[in-house]
Parts: structure tokens; sequence; C-alpha cells
């Protein structure tokens, strides 16, 4: 029945002229509502949603959601489990039911085209796309389609939700975009709760197909998805919903914020427990302090995740100190050689990658502690000011006062800057870089010379703040926190924006590009 | 002499009637100051008064000073007698003349200093100073005096001298009038005859005086045609006695040129109007050859080229110049001489046009001149060549026609040459474009030419606007640099050229210089900034910005500890080698740039800039073959392994035999024009070169650093495990030995850190505390100069005051005294009248007695 229809469709359309494709479909959904009779006109409109034409989808989409949002509400689709469409002309049906049935496939069908068109080119469509699903999303919810009598299921469309997922879950395509439309519903709390289970089933079913390998593009829109879930911070908080629960609503799952914590966790860490491409890796430990502990109901079990993430060294590990710190802070963790580690992470990148502001605030708070041994400072103290001397002149300006303030919590250590009972014995620094073990670096046996060398600095600032050491320290600590995020174009900014009186020139005059009279750039350069 | 003695007389008479005991004791005359309370040890001047003495005392006072000069008012003089002793009744006459030739004696004797041995008593002969005398100034005067001092007259001798007998004996001839003469009469003749002497004597000697210096001037006349001397004269100057050598010296001395007034010194100010002033003149002259005006000015007289110019013309010019007509001997025709005249004119004025340019360009930079010289030689050869065919013209048809009208062929070769030839007065550009459109399609010599004379033109001093306008050329320029080089290919060249006008306007205003340096430096590192934190990455600077910098440390001081636009420079180079990643050999060539400005910039300072070592580090590292080694650390942007790790890593191991060392290219920052595999394995060896050689520079400069070592250790590490040197050419071979030697294997010993030596706090002193005792009421004022001008308002106050109070008094006094006198004139006159009323009642009565006696 339905393919001799759809030709007809065919001819007739052909007949028509294209240009008034709107007032057809507007007309095909009046008299789909009008009356059974036209019943079939909704093959033409489903024809639409699969056109070639750009703004025929999107009119044939907003049609398709009005159509069936009316029906649903009058209650048109059949409720219940759906038997085959073959099926049902076989049984012994009214003509009535028989109508609800077909409507409910049309239904079914018009929900598939539309996921579909999720995946289409233009974002307009996408988006309309979207939107009529979740306009279905919420006429289903008003009006099931499953029966009621089930005590154990609550009333929610989650084959709708989950296949909705799925489709913005792409493996091939980036949906950011449509993600973050998507998070407009995502504030509903019954759409979140649901979301982040369907989300969790896809990862496990997607990854488990694909051997666990590295997908990026589909683990990118998991975490875009993921990370524009914003959990709320309170029960009470939860109270918008895209469905009205009648019944039971005390035992709702998704109306308990346990549950939304629960699922959230769930989520993540099956989000975590596959591969990870380097830059999610740092993606997720950059977020993960502040937008996933405090969520997780039970935060541990990220030790893992973490302690892991730590081992792997560089930037990932600085990352991770972020939440260990956190779980050790709060969560009473116990890291075995965690100093030793952390003394083990500086190396010169440390000035140099984009999270030393962070790096820096939760060494300071590490090392904090007065309890901490003298040997451990003091090695730390002159690993740093060793790093230092490959550093640029915004982390000197970080690392210095950095160190001051060590020196100046343990003054224990004041023997690196200020040794009077060896001055006249030279020596060769004792200091071994290379030893991962800072009670065996002879640290404190060493002289911070290395921030002497840093006295001669170009820019004045570091020059100033290296010549801190010359003299005895003052008892109150530099405040580094607004050094942290210093750029180097700030910096500059200080220069650029003191309006000195007078500038002073050059007195040798200018012959040429290349003839001043210390020409290094001319003696290995020529103007040819 | 007499003023302090009458000063002290009134003193002591002061002094005596206050001494009196009796007025001190008497308890009428003494007042006692009441005080309000006592204090210890307090001398009190002023306790006990006594206003009877103080008033007659001031009474007196004013009668000795007041009162006389009020009595000697508007009489014109006054005799005072000075005489010792004039009117001392006491002594005797004798005592008195004794008296004062003592202290005559004694005045002249009295030495004015005891320690001035020279000043004697001068000795004196005739009434002169002998010492005067000895002087003998004038050799002519003194002979006359000598004449009229030495022969005395006959006549007077024997009237002075001769007594009576003398007068008398001269009657001889004219007895019987001088018996008729009195005595006086004779005196008078003999004044008179003496007169008359002396009068021709003083004629006589005018004459003699007036002859020899008219001599000497005729002898100076031929004096120099005598230079050669006979024989006979050297002998005698032989004969002479030598001249002494102090003498000569002292002579020499007096003669030496004295420092000669030279022409003023010209300001700024002037230079620049007068350089404008040409300027303009030659733009109007060329504007004219470009309309196609031929200058004529007939009214020039010929000029040979031998002519010194300076005026002098030896005699009237007749001859006539010669010239050419219908290939014949032209004389006496007046049209040809006149066109000769004008060609000659032409090419005389071009050589002074020259002249002027080498006058002005010594003021400017020498090698400005030499171009612009240069040019006007061109062109000035270029007009002698026109005049050239102008000649040939003439030969071939009738002179007359030629000179009048020149052909419209060479009238427009004139005018060609004209508009190829730049103007002279430029205005400033207004905007870019402006600026752009001035320049583009030059030469960079005249592109340097045409801002030169923009500059002139619009000199500062010359209007009030033209700093503005210069200031804002500066940026254009600076904008057409960063136009230039980016061009394709760069015209570094021209940039070149330019450079000197960019250091010239910056020194004119260097804020306006420095404001445009910082807003391009901050601007390009702004971008940087925001393409690292929305890519990661930055691309590294191209050209442009490269050249940007070096001409920051070509106008700034780079060793400045902070500096407005070098600082900021310092962070961009430093910002552009920690975050500008390399992945192609343009990359390396860009960053080299930036290591070698680096390094020019701390040459001097040897200041010590980490990332320029961590980017040699990695630059070397990307030449090392084997990127597993793990006993150095390269710092970002470098990378470990990575696609563009082996960038410098040379290919073919036969390369290194063709090598030879040249410089790079600067353009090729922007594109490498090697292709060949060859080509770019030479071009790595190069940048190898120049790598290792900032290296070797970098050791010198921060040999004196504490961790010297420790700063070199990667690289030495690098040089001496990893990179493959036995493949490199034998310069760098030399290079990578000299390095290692240069960075000792082992760590150098330093002597442990300690404290700067802080100076002693000084112990607390226990000074007494000075209070200043003020000559006034209350502490005013804190500094020295309040408390000053506090004091002396004070002090003015009172002496104000005072000086009221007296003047009051002296007005008072004086009315007293006039009334006293008005009055006691009253009295004589009443006295008088009372008289003559009764002299006149006496007269009556005594005529009424005798009437009455009559009558009886």
């Amino acid at each position: 029945m339905a393919p001799s229809k759809k030709r007809n469709v065919k001819t007739s359309d052909g007949e028509n002229s294209q240009t008034s494709f709107k007032q057809t479909i507007n007309t095909k959904t009046e008299l789909v509502l009008q009356s059974r009779k036209h019943a079939n006109c909704i093959f033409d409109l489903l024809e639409y949603l699969q056109s070639e034409k750009e703004k025929e989808v999107v009119f044939a989409i907003s049609a398709c959601q009005k159509l069936f949002c009316e029906l649903l509400e009058k209650g048109e689709l059949y409720v219940g489990q759906l038997p085959k469409e073959e099926e049902i002309l076989q049984a012994d049906r009214d003509a009535d039911e028989k109508y609800h049935m077909f409507i409910r496939h049309r239904y079914n069908s018009c929900v598939e085209l539309l996921l579909e068109n999720i995946g289409h080119e233009s974002y307009q469509v996408k988006e309309s796309a979207l939107c009529a699903v979740m306009k279905f999303a919420a006429a289903e919810g008003k009006h099931p389609l499953q029966k009621q009598d089930w005590s154990q299921h609550y009333n929610f469309p989650r084959e709708l939700l989950s296949g909705l997922v799925w489709v913005l879950l792409s493996e091939k395509e980036d949906m950011a975009l449509l993600i973050s439309r998507f998070q407009e519903f995502l504030e509903m709390d019954d759409v979140r709760y649901y979301v982040m289970n369907s989300v969790r089933d896809n990862i496990h079913r997607v990854m488990d197909r694909n051997k666990r390998a590295e997908m990026s593009v589909y683990q990118n829109n998991v975490f875009t998805l993921l990370t524009n879930i914003t959990m709320p911070s309170q029960g009470s908080e939860i109270t918008n919903f895209l469905t009205k629960q009648e019944a039971k609503y005390e035992d709702w799952k998704a109306a308990k914020l346990k549950d939304h914590k629960r699922a959230f966790e769930l989520m993540w860490l099956t989000f975590l427990k596959y591969k990870l491409p380097m830059n999610m890796y740092k993606k997720v430990l950059v977020i993960l302090h502040d937008s996933i502990l405090p969520h997780m109901s039970d935060p541990t079990l990220m030790i893992d995740f973490l302690t892991a993430a730590y081992n792997v060294g560089g930037a990932i590990s600085l990352l991770a100190l972020n939440g260990l710190f956190i779980l050790m802070h709060e969560h009473n963790l116990d890291y075995p050689d965690f100093y030793k580690k952390l003394y083990n992470l500086l190396d010169p990148s440390v000035f140099h990658v984009k999270y030393r502001a962070r790096f820096f605030h939760l060494t300071n708070i590490f090392l904090s502690s007065s309890h901490l041994p003298v040997y451990l400072v003091a090695a730390f103290i002159k690993r740093l000011s060793r790093l230092a001397l490959t550093a640029p002149p915004t982390g000197l300006l970080i690392v210095l006062p950095f160190i001051c303030n060590l020196i100046r919590r343990h003054p224990s250590c004041r023997v690196l800057i200020h040794r009077p009972s060896a001055a006249d014995e030279t020596c060769t620094d004792p200091y071994v870089m290379e030893e991962e073990d800072p009670a065996q670096c002879h640290a404190l046996e060493s002289s911070l010379w290395e921030i002497k060398s840093l006295q001669n600095h170009y820019h004045p600032d570091v020059s100033k703040a290296a010549k801190a050491i010359n003299q005895a320290l003052p008892e109150a600590e530099d405040d580094i926190s607004e050094l942290l995020e210093l750029s180097t174009f700030e910096l500059m900014e200080q220069d650029l924006k003191s309006q000195s009186q007078s500038v002073p020139l050059e007195f040798d005059a200018a012959t040429g590009l290349l003839q001043s009279p210390r020409e290094v750039l001319g003696l290995h350069f020529s103007l040819e | 002499m007499g003023k302090p003695v009458k000063k002290r007389s009134v003193c002591d008479k002061v002094r005596k009637s206050s001494a009196h005991e009796q007025i001190k004791t008497n308890p009428f005359e003494v007042k006692i100051n009441k005080k309000k309370f006592e204090v210890l040890g307090r001398k009190g001047k002023h306790d006990v008064g006594l206003p009877g003495v103080s008033r007659s005392k001031a009474h007196n006072k004013r009668k000795n000073t007041l009162l006389k000069e009020f009595r000697m008012k508007n009489k014109a003089n006054s005799f005072i007698d000075r005489r010792f002793g004039e009117y001392d009744i006491k002594m005797a006459p004798e005592d008195k003349i004794l008296k004062r030739f003592a202290m005559e004696r004694q005045r002249t004797q009295q030495k004015k200093d005891m320690f001035n041995l020279n000043d004697e008593e001068e000795l004196t002969h005739y009434g002169q100073s002998l010492a005067e005398m000895e002087k003998f100034t004038d050799g002519v005067d003194s002979e006359s005096d000598s004449e009229e001092k030495g022969l005395l007259s006959a006549e007077i001798t024997a009237s002075h001298f001769g007594g009576g007998g003398g007068l008398l004996r001269k009657k001889t001839g004219e007895e019987e009038e001088a018996k008729n003469k009195s005595r006086q009469e004779l005196i008078e003749e003999l004044i008179l005859k003496s007169k008359q002497e002396k009068r021709e004597r003083q004629t006589l000697k005018e004459e003699t005086h007036e002859l020899t210096e008219k001599l000497d001037q005729e002898w100076k006349s031929i004096q120099s045609l005598l230079a050669r001397k006979t024989p006979k004269e050297r002998e005698e100057e032989k004969d002479k006695p030598k001249l002494d050598e102090y003498d000569m010296m002292v002579r020499e001395l007096g003669f030496e040129m004295k420092a000669q007034p030279s022409e003023k010194l010209k300001t700024a100010e002037e230079i620049a109007r007068e350089e404008r002033e040409r300027l303009q003149k030659l733009e109007a002259d060329r504007r004219r050859r470009m309309e196609g005006e031929v200058e004529e000015n007939p009214k020039h007289t010929h000029m040979s080229a031998d002519d010194l110019n300076d005026g002098f013309i030896l005699d009237k010019d007749d001859r006539k110049t010669l010239s050419y007509q219908d290939g014949k001997w032209n004389i006496g025709e007046e049209e040809g001489e006149e066109g000769d005249d004008e060609e000659e004119e032409n090419i005389d004025e071009e050589g002074e046009d020259d002249g002027d340019e080498d006058g002005d360009g010594g003021s400017d930079d020498e090698d400005n001149e030499d171009e612009e010289d240069d040019d006007d030689h061109d062109h000035s050869d270029l007009e002698d060549s026109q005049d050239d065919e102008v000649e040939e013209d003439e030969e071939k048809e009738t002179s007359a026609e030629v000179k009048h009208t020149l052909s419209e062929e060479e009238r427009r070769a004139i005018q060609d040459t004209a508009r190829a030839e730049l103007p002279y007065t430029f205005t400033a550009p207004e905007c870019y474009a402006d600026l752009k459109a001035m320049l583009q399609g030059h030469s960079a010599d005249d592109q340097r030419i045409i801002l030169e004379r923009t500059k002139k033109c619009n000199h500062p001093s010359l209007a009030v606007g033209n700093k503005a306008k210069l200031e804002k050329l500066f940026g254009f320029l600076l904008e057409y640099v960063g136009d230039l080089a980016t061009h394709n290919p760069p015209e570094l060249t021209t940039i070149n050229t330019l450079i000197p006008q960019i250091y010239s306007l910056s020194q004119l205003f260097p804020e306006a210089a420095c404001r445009v340096m910082q807003s391009l430096i901050a601007d390009a590192a702004h971008s940087m900034e925001e393409s690292i934190e929305v890519k990661g990455r930055a691309a590294i600077p191209g050209l442009d910005m490269l050249i940007y910098l070096k001409i920051v440390t070509l106008l700034f001081p780079t060793s400045d500890f902070r500096h407005p636009v070098t600082t900021p420079a310092f962070l961009y180079i430093s910002q552009a080698l920690t975050k500008c990643a390399v992945v192609s050999l343009e990359n390396v060539c860009a960053g080299l740039i930036l290591c070698c400005i680096a390094v020019e910039c701390v040459s001097l300072s040897k200041r010590f800039i980490p990332e320029l070592i961590n980017y040699l580090l990695g630059l070397l590292h990307l030449a090392a073959p084997s990127h597993t080694c793990t006993d150095y650390q390269v710092v970002p942007p470098f990378r470990p392994q990575g696609k563009s790790s082996e960038l410098l890593h040379v290919c073919d191991p036969q390369s290194a035999h063709s090598w030879t060392k040249k410089s790079i290219s600067l353009s090729s920052a922007h594109r490498i024009t090697a292709t060949t595999e060859k080509e770019r394995d030479h071009y790595r060896l190069s940048v190898l070169y120049v790598c290792l050689d900032l290296v070797k520079r970098c050791t010198t400069l921060y040999q004196q650093l504490p961790a010297y070592q420790h700063v070199f250790q990667p690289i030495r590490i690098l040089l001496a495990k990893h990179l493959p040197v036995t493949d490199f050419p034998s310069a760098l071979q030399e290079l990578h030995k000299e390095i290692l030697e240069a960075i000792p294997e082992t760590p150098s010993q330093h002597a442990p850190l300690v404290f700067d030596k802080k100076k002693p706090i000084p112990l607390k002193l226990l000074q007494p505390k000075v209070v200043e005792v003020l000559d006034y009421g209350k502490k005013r004022g804190n500094t020295k100069e309040e408390k000053e001008r506090e004091r002396l308002k004070h002090k003015y106050k009172k002496e104000f005051k005072g000086a009221l109070r007296e003047i009051r008094k002296d007005t008072r006094f004086l009315a007293h005294t006039k009334l006293s006198d008005v009055m006691r004139r009253d009295a004589e006159r009443k006295r008088k009248v009372k008289d003559l009323y009764s002299s006149l009642a006496n007269q009556e009565g005594e005529w009424k007695a005798m009437k009455k006696r009559k009558k009886k």
C-alpha cells in the first residue's frame, strides 16, 4: 500500500509546481488534521523530509512537528506494543485501531527521518530537526505511548532520547555546535538524567564495537556533550522537568540528586575507562577538579584515573596534580612518594606550558606546609632555580618570588643564599640535578648561583627580583598570585604605559641597516 | 679725620652726663621698669631707666645735628676750617706751626701697609717723580723737554735770580724806557716775552714731529722694495747687538695674532631656513625649466674661466670673445657674443650650484653629500651636453636666430630633464598613501633625497605645524619600511638607504619615535599573544618585524637597564623565541636573525638571555641525527622528537666539501631560494655556522656568570656527543672545537653565597639639643629660609616703628624750635617797637619841652 501511494505522490508532485511547496505542505498538513480520509498525505510530507532542498526540509520538519504534536495531543497514535506494519492488515482489528497503528508507524518513520536529518550538512536543518525531536519528546511525555500500568516505568520517552543521543554522538562528524544547542534541553533535569544514562550505554557499545581504539571524533563529541552537562548542586534545584509525573513522584530517580550524581559518575567513569587521545586527556584533567569531582557521589573512584595520569609525565602529570590535590585534601587520599614525584615533575617545560599558573599555584600550596623536611624544600628550591636558567621572563617573575617565599617559610634553607661559615672556600656545585631522590641531591650544601646569574637578566624586573637574595629577606611573603597569570604582553605593557619623560637615543649615527658599531647580524646576513 | 673726633666728643659728653652719680642716685630721676617675673641669671639691661637723662641726651643730640642742619637749610655752602688748632686759643702760634709740620711729615711717612716694602717715599727731582723720569716714553718729547728745561733762558735767570741787578743791567739799551716803565710794566713785558718764546718752541716742535712722521710713512711705503738688503746692510745688521731672546719672545707674543672675529655660527634654525630657501630656489628653477622658459639674462658680462670671482677687473674688458659664425671667426658681432655668454653663464651657474651643494653637504651626513653631488653632476653633465648641442647648432645656422629662440627640440629636451629631475620642495605627507605615492617609482637614492628634502622643507623651526607633520612622517616611513620588507622579493637595499633618514628623524623627535616603535612592537606582541591563546602557537615574526627590531637597535640604546622601547623589544624577541614553532628552514632563518639581534643587543651590557641559549640549543638539536638522547633537554618551542626535528640534518655528507662560507640573505626569512637538495644542504651548513658562531659569542659574553657552566652544559653535551661534526666543513669543525674549549667540562668553583655586607647602624648619639635663640617672639617657620624671613620681617617692623617715633620727635623738636624762633623774633619786634615808641615819646617830650621853653 505504501509504495503505491508514494508513487502517486511523486506523480502528483511532478504536476504541481515546485515553487509553492510551502502551500502544498501547509494544505496537506491541514488535510491530514481535518479528516482521516487524507491520512495518506503524510507520505507526501515525509517525502519532503528527504528532499534535496534545504528550505523544503526545514519547512517540512516544522510541519511534521506541528502535525504529529497535534495528533499526539488528540491521542490518534497507537499506545502500547506496536505490531509490525505487515501484521496490521493481517490481524483482525477494527478500522480505528488500524488507523492509530498506521499513524503510529508514520510517526516512527518521521522520527527516524528526523534523526537522519540531524546528520544533515546544513546546521539549520540539524537544529530544527533537533528541536522537533525534543518537541516530540515533550509531547510524548504528556501523552505517553507506553501503557501506564507498568509500575516500574516512569513516563519518559527513553527510546526517543537514546536515539537522539546516538545521533548526536556521531563517529564521523563533529557535533559540537548542535550539542551546545542541545544544552538548552539538558537544563531540564529529567532530560539530563536520561541522557546521562543513554550516553553511558552508548559509550559502552560504541567503544566495545571499535575494540577500545581511540576515536577522536566520537570521543570529542562525547566530551562536548559531557561538559555541557551542568549538574545541580542541591537537591532542591531539581524542579525543571520536561514531563510531569503524577504518580510516585517521590521515587522517581530523575528527581533525586543522589541518582543524578551516580549517573554522572558512572557516565564519566565509563568515558574515562577507555583510552583517550592526548589532548582529550588534558581537556578532561583541566575541568576535572571543578566540574567533575564535586558532582561525583564518590570522588575517590577517580583515584585510579588520576594516578595513572600523574604517572604519564609532562603536562598531563601537572594537570593531574589538581585532582590529586582535591582527593588528598578533602578525601583523605594517601599518596606515597608524592613529593618525590612532584620533584621529578620539574623540568624545563614547566615554565613553558599553558598550565604554568595552575602548576605553581598548586606547588605553592603543596610546599606551604611548615612540616616538610628541609632537604626536600632545599631540593625544590635548587631545582627550580636551576630550571630558571631556561625560563622566560614571565616564568622567572613567578619563580623568583616563589623561591624567596620558600626560603622565608623554611628559615633553615637560608644557607642556600647565605653561608657565611664557608664564605672563603670555593667549591663546585654539589647539587646533583640528575638525582631523582630529593633526599640525595645534596641541595642543602649548595648555593643559589643560578639566581646570582639571573641578576644579570636582560629584563629589569627579573633582575630586580633576583637581587632580593643579596640581602636578608624581609619577613613578609611576596604575593605571587597576581604574577601567576602574567603574560608577556602584560609585562610589556608596563613599559609601554609608563610614560617616561625622556627617551634616550643611540648616539652612534646609523648609516645602514647592517652597519651598527656592534654588528652581528651583518656578519652573517646580507641584504641580498 | 675730624669726624670721629667729633663723634667721640659727643659720646664722651653723653657718657659724662649719664655718669653723674648724683643723677643716678636721685630718686626723682630714676624710673624703675616693672617686671612681670624674675628670671634667674638674666641680666636686665632695662630694669632701671633715667628718663630725664635720656631725654636730655636726645635733645642735645638733636641740637647738635638736626638743629644745625635746620639752620643750614637753604644755605648754599659753608666753610669749615680744618686747620689744626685754628680756633684753639690756648695754643701758642709757634706750637701750632710746629705741630702742623710734624703732622704733615707724619702723613707722608705713614706706611699704608706695614708689610709692603716697596711702598717707599717717592723720590723727586724738580718736583717730578724720578721713577717717571726714568721711563723716557717719547724720544722726541724728552728731547724737546730737555732742551726746554735744560737751557734756562738768560733773561729768566736774570730776572729770577739776578735780583735788582739783572734788571738794572738790562736797562743799558733802553734805559730811557726802563726808567719810564714802572716795575709792574717790566714784569708784564717779561711774561709776555716768555709766553711768545714758548709758543714758538711749540710750533717748531710740532713741525719737526710732523716731518718725522711723514718721513716714516714714506720709508714704510718703499721699505718693501728694499727687501733685499745690500751686503753692506747685512754687515751692519751683524754689527748690531744680537737681540735678546727674551725680548724677541716678548715681542712675538705682543704681535701674535689675536683671536679674529669669525663669521657668526649659524643656529640650527638659520641653517634650516637657508636650506629651505635654497631648495625653494632650485625648485623654482626647475619648475621654470619644466615650463620651458629658458632664462635669458643678457646683462651679465663675460667672465673668464680664470676669474677668481673676487671682483678684480684688470682693465675695462674691451676684447671680443671668440666665437664662430658661418664657420668664420666672428669678431665684433654682439649677438653671437651674447649667446656665448649665456652658455658659459649656464656652466658657471652649474659650477656654483655644485659648490653650494658641497658647502651645505658638509653640515649634513657625508654620504648624503656624495650622493647628492653625484646627482647634480649628472644633471650638469646633461646640461653641458645640451649646451654642446647648442653650439653645434650655432655652427650650422645663423647664430642670431638660434640664440633668441631655441629650437623646439631643445626646449622639449630641457623640459624632459626637468621632469625627470626631482622636485626640490615637498609637502609633508598627510597620510600613508601620500608618502607611498611620493616615494613609489623612484630609485632608492632618489627616495632618500626626497625624504631629506621633505625633512628640510618642513623643519620644525620653520613653521608651527611642522613638528607634528614630521612626527607623522616618521610613523609613515616605518610603515613604508614594513611594506618594503613584505614585498616579494623584499626591497632591503631601499630600506638600507632610508636608515639614515629614519635615524635623523628619530633624533629630532625622540618621543614620537618612541611612541611609533612602541605601538609597532605592542601590536605585534599583542597579535602573537592572541594567536597563542587561540591556536596555541604563533607564526614566527615576519621579515618586516625583524627589520623593525633591527631598527630599534639602531635608534635606541640597547644597554639601558630599562628603556621604553628596547625593553619591550627584548620581551618581544623573547616571546618569539619561546613561542614560535620551528617548522621550516625559513623559520630557522628568522629565528637566527632574532638571535643575532639579541646578541647584538647584549654585547655591551652582557645581560643574560636564557631564551637565546635555549633557541640555539634547539637549533643545534635540529642538526643532531638521533633524537633518542636524554642527557640534555630541549626547551619549547623545540621538541625532542617530531616531524620537523631533523630540519637541519645535513642529508648528504658530500655537500660539506663544496660548501663555502657566505652570508645568508635576509630575505630567506621570507622565502628560501634554494631548490635542490644540495643547495638546501649548503644552506643548512650556513645556518649551523651562524649558530655555532653565536654560541661562541655567547660563551664569551656570559663567561662571568656564576652559572656559566650550567647554562652551557646542554649545548656542550650536544656538541660533544651528538652533533655529527665529522661530516661538517673545516670552518664549522674549528668553531666547534673552540666552543668546546670555551665551555669547561668540570664545573667551575664558586664561593658560597653570602648576603651583601650591611652598613653598620650608627649608635645613637647623646648630643644636647640646641635650641636656637630667637630675637623675636615665637618660633615661626621650619626651614632656615623661613626663619630668616620671619626674623627680617620682625626686625623691619621694629625698625620702622623706631624710625617713626624718631621722626615724630624730630618734627616736634623742629616745631618747638620754630615756635621759639618766632616768639623770639616777636619779642624782639615788640621790644624795638617799644623802643621806638619810647624814643618818639622822648622826642615828643623834648619837643614839647622846647616849645614850652620857647613859649616861656
